[in-house]
């Protein structure tokens, strides 16, 4: 009997990895269930966004620098928001504005970032054959992809694009006959972005239980990578906040398409006075900043885990303060979630909270302060290793600190109403969640491309790269603190009508020439990493000496990852330069046992417990029925 | 003792096992906590709005008692159901997984005939908050349910091709998890509802 119900198993088992062989290819390269695939469909369609995105802050950006240029040469791309003496509709510049945000924000720096490193990463460094649910991973990129659809639309409708705003607040983007980027365009906002959450959330799901259940032997929580803690917090982040924002979209599209009054109260629009009664505009905000601040750190965690990771290999030392940076990540995580009402200082909420909630925003300073130092340290004496990643990552740093420092003057209650929505709320978030997690995108792009696509990308452009793009991210956003001290209001179509505001005109001239400039230094980069793909030197199988897990896979890891058994892993991932040793790295499933020179006390200690590492399960999904 | 004999202790460090739970279970309790968080936010804004005041007050229709009752008596059938699985009690699984799905739809049923006597008191989805959010948790809540009939289907449909025994709980597990959880939210949202009317 027991033979019998045996053999019955296998035959399960069996028949649950026909799938394993040979796919076609709509399931190998669509629809595929594999991480590394959905990693890259994610890259890809980032990019995308990325480029569409900032073309469009390009647009903007001419609209603001040369107020009385004529640009009908756009009408080719933007037909009737052209007018006819060569000027960019007002309601145009408004959708512009929005979409820019809503791109760069959700489609580029929250699925594109997170979603091409934390599906490509998660497994290959926490030795797991793929992500726990395949297929909810499919159906995330797949929700994510339809969010993209919706909101490629909307477009190209003829009353445009949303256009309150990327924070959509009510009561103009609840009332469809209050502007033209509140008509059907918003309402493809609010479908395309509560796809996007569902998109989220299921990838976040699957971030966390593979964290968590799908290590393999020896990868305790102490001994993961510091990318996988940031994209974990960063999945914790967003699993907790985003069902906040779909809260509030849900109650907008009620309010639109229903007329309920949950944000809409006493207005009269056109002649005419509504018959909503006893909403709150305030509510929106506060649900909206519950999501919208944990968003920001969902952002640019991962960044911050990439550069740890990058700063330490191409330092080859220890990252500096281990526990202190994972201290300080859960520190910025929890501390995200209690400060959204620094959004809100001049709602007219009431000063005393206003001091409570600024007094929890500065105490982020501390946290962040850690992690700058640390980085610091780590670079502080080591044998630098200036690849393309390596510099971004620093470039990522040098935007940390010299964006951070204007958070905290904006974290003050009393400044924030002299400063709110003015161009210097506009410089500090670029350069500190704009610009930082964009190159935390660009060091783990040019970091892990030997690992996606098995060649390197061309080193010299990667460099000319950089220092265009450092140099012109400083070069648009710093005179922006200036204008925004001035009192330039964000979104405002022109400010020429003002008398004060014409002494600055020459200052937006310059900005808009530099992002032009920078946005050209991009193509290197597309031009780089396409051609890569196809032509690059092939690349070796660790070429950056690292110790991570992702470099003993093969040089092209194949469905599962590792070929044979997974690794077993019995120390840290930062053993770089370790006295005594003969390299300066010791990869991850190094035993102590082969690494008696370099051992210290307490390590010699572990030895004994390396056959008890090899002996525990393995978690590893292909011998499980899945 | 002297700090040479403290270095002296010896330390017996334990290999740390890795953590492992089904991990189909483990995406199901973070599924639970986006609609916890769905349904705290909801819950929060009513408060906030709430605390403006221009709130209607009105009395809820009775039939939402009689449906927390329902919901509750399908949960207790829902366990009764996991538990004779368990036992490889097919007979009585499928009573019980039967009568669940049963008093599932009978609780739809019931909320939207709650919906119907709230507009017999006038109090409508389109005006003031107090009511529109009534509805809304109502219907969220629905929705979810509706999600858990879904679930509860594939359980049952499972359960009378024998597919759910002693050896093969996953599948009733999770439902039976989900569904208390669901029924624990209506619990929480009506007592809500009830203490900030």
């Amino acid at each position: 009997m027991s033979t019998l119900s045996t053999g019955t198993d296998v035959v399960v088992y069996e028949e649950e990895h026909v799938h394993h062989d040979d796919p076609n290819f709509w399931r190998k390269y669509i629809f595929s269930e594999d991480h590394k695939v959905i990693a890259k469909q994610y890259l890809i369609t980032g990019i995308f966004w990325a480029m569409l995105g900032i073309a469009m802050s390009v647009v903007f950006r001419i609209q603001l620098g040369f107020p009385d240029a004529d640009i009908s040469w756009l009408k080719p791309v933007l037909g009737q928001w052209i007018s006819e003496t060569g000027k960019l509709d007002p309601n145009f510049y408004l959708a512009l504005v929005t979409m820019h945000g809503t791109i760069m924000v959700f489609f580029v720096l929250t699925a594109g970032l997170s979603g091409t490193f934390s599906n490509f990463l998660i497994p290959l460094q926490i030795g797991a054959r793929d992500m726990a649910s395949g297929f909810l991973n499919m159906l995330s990129y797949w929700f994510f992809f339809t969010a993209s659809v919706v909101m490629f639309a909307s477009l190209f409708l003829q009353t445009g694009p949303a256009a309150g705003g990327w924070v959509v607040y009510p009561p103009l983007s609840a009332l469809p006959q209050a502007h033209l980027g509140s008509e059907l365009g918003m309402s493809l906002w609010l479908i395309s972005m509560a796809l996007f959450i569902v998109s989220q959330l299921l990838g976040g799901i699957n971030y966390i239980t593979t964290v968590i259940n799908l290590r393999t032997r020896g990868m305790t929580f102490n001994k993961l990578p510091l990318t996988i803690w940031a994209f974990l917090i960063t999945a914790v982040l967003g699993l907790i906040s985003f069902p906040v924002l779909l809260s509030a979209a849900l109650l907008l599209i009620f309010d639109r398409n229903f007329g309920t009054s949950f944000y809409l109260s006493e207005i009269y629009i056109a002649g005419e006075a509504l018959p909503n009664v006893g909403g709150s505009p305030i509510l929106f905000q506060h649900l909206f900043w519950f999501l919208g601040h944990p968003e920001v750190y969902i952002v640019l965690l991962p960044a911050l885990g990439i550069t740890s990771e990058i700063i330490a290999t191409n330092s080859r030392k220890p990252i500096f303060g281990y526990r202190a940076m994972i201290a300080s990540l859960l520190g910025i995580a929890f501390l995200a979630f209690i400060v959204w009402a620094h959004h809100m200082f001049v709602t007219g909420m009431n000063p005393f909270l206003g001091s409570v909630f600024m007094f929890l925003t500065l105490i982020i300073a501390v946290p962040s302060a850690v992690k700058a130092f640390n980085y610091i340290t780590t670079l502080w004496k080591g044998n630098i290793v200036f690849t393309p990643a390596m510099l971004f990552s620093i470039g990522l740093v040098s935007f940390f600190v010299s964006g951070g420092l204007t958070g905290i003057i904006l974290g003050n209650s009393a400044l924030d109403i002299q400063l709110h929505d003015t161009y210097f709320v506009v410089a500090h978030f670029h350069i500190v969640m704009g610009a930082a997690s964009a190159f935390g995108f660009f060091a783990g792009v040019y970091h892990w491309f030997p690992k996606m696509f098995g060649r390197m990308m061309n080193n010299t452009l990667g460099q000319i790269h950089f220092w265009m793009t450092f140099i012109g991210v400083y070069l648009v956003f710093f005179p922006l603190h200036y204008i925004g001290i001035a009192g330039f209001p964000r979104r405002y179509y022109q400010f020429t009508t003002y008398d004060f505001t014409s002494s600055y005109t020459d200052l937006n001239m310059f900005v808009t020439v530099a992002a032009i400039l920078t946005f050209f230094a991009q193509f290197i980069f597309i031009y780089n990493f396409f051609s890569s793909i196809f032509t690059g030197k092939r690349s070796p199988q660790n070429p950056w000496r690292s110790n991570t897990l992702e470099w003993t896979t093969p040089i092209k890891p194949g469905h599962g990852n590792w070929p044979g058994e997974i690794p077993a892993v019995y120390r840290w991932s930062y053993d770089y330069s370790k006295p005594g040793a003969a390299e300066d790295f010791i990869p991850q499933n190094v035993p102590y046992s082969q690494t008696l020179e370099s051992n210290l006390p307490h390590e010699n200690e572990e030895i004994k417990m390396e056959a008890e590492i090899e002996a525990q399960n393995f978690n590893d999904q292909f011998d499980q029925p899945h | 003792m002297t700090v040479e004999a403290t270095h002296q202790i010896p330390i017996q460090k334990e290999p740390e096992a890795t953590l492992s739970v089904d991990p189909k279970k483990f995406i199901l309790w973070l599924f639970i906590v986006s609609i916890v968080m769905l349904f705290a936010s909801q819950t929060s804004a009513y408060l906030v709005r709430r605390a403006e005041g221009n709130w209607l007050e009105f009395q809820m229709p009775i039939i939402f008692w009689y449906s927390t009752v329902v919901l509750f008596f399908s949960s207790i059938s829902m366990q009764w159901a996991y538990n004779s699985a368990k036992k490889d009690n097919f007979t009585q699984l499928k009573t019980a997984i039967s009568i669940t799905f049963a008093l599932g739809l009978l609780f739809l049923g019931m909320q939207f005939q709650g919906w119907r006597e709230m507009v017999d008191m006038k109090v409508y989805f389109v005006g003031n908050p107090s009511g529109s959010f009534l509805y809304v948790f109502t219907g969220l809540h629905g929705f979810h349910l509706i999600s858990g009939l879904v679930v509860l289907l594939t359980a049952l449909v499972a359960a009378f091709r024998f597919k759910v025994h002693a050896k093969s709980l996953r599948r009733i597990e999770i439902c039976a998890t989900y569904w208390h959880f669901l029924d624990f939210l209506w619990i929480y949202l009506f007592f809500f509802l009830l203490t900030f009317n």
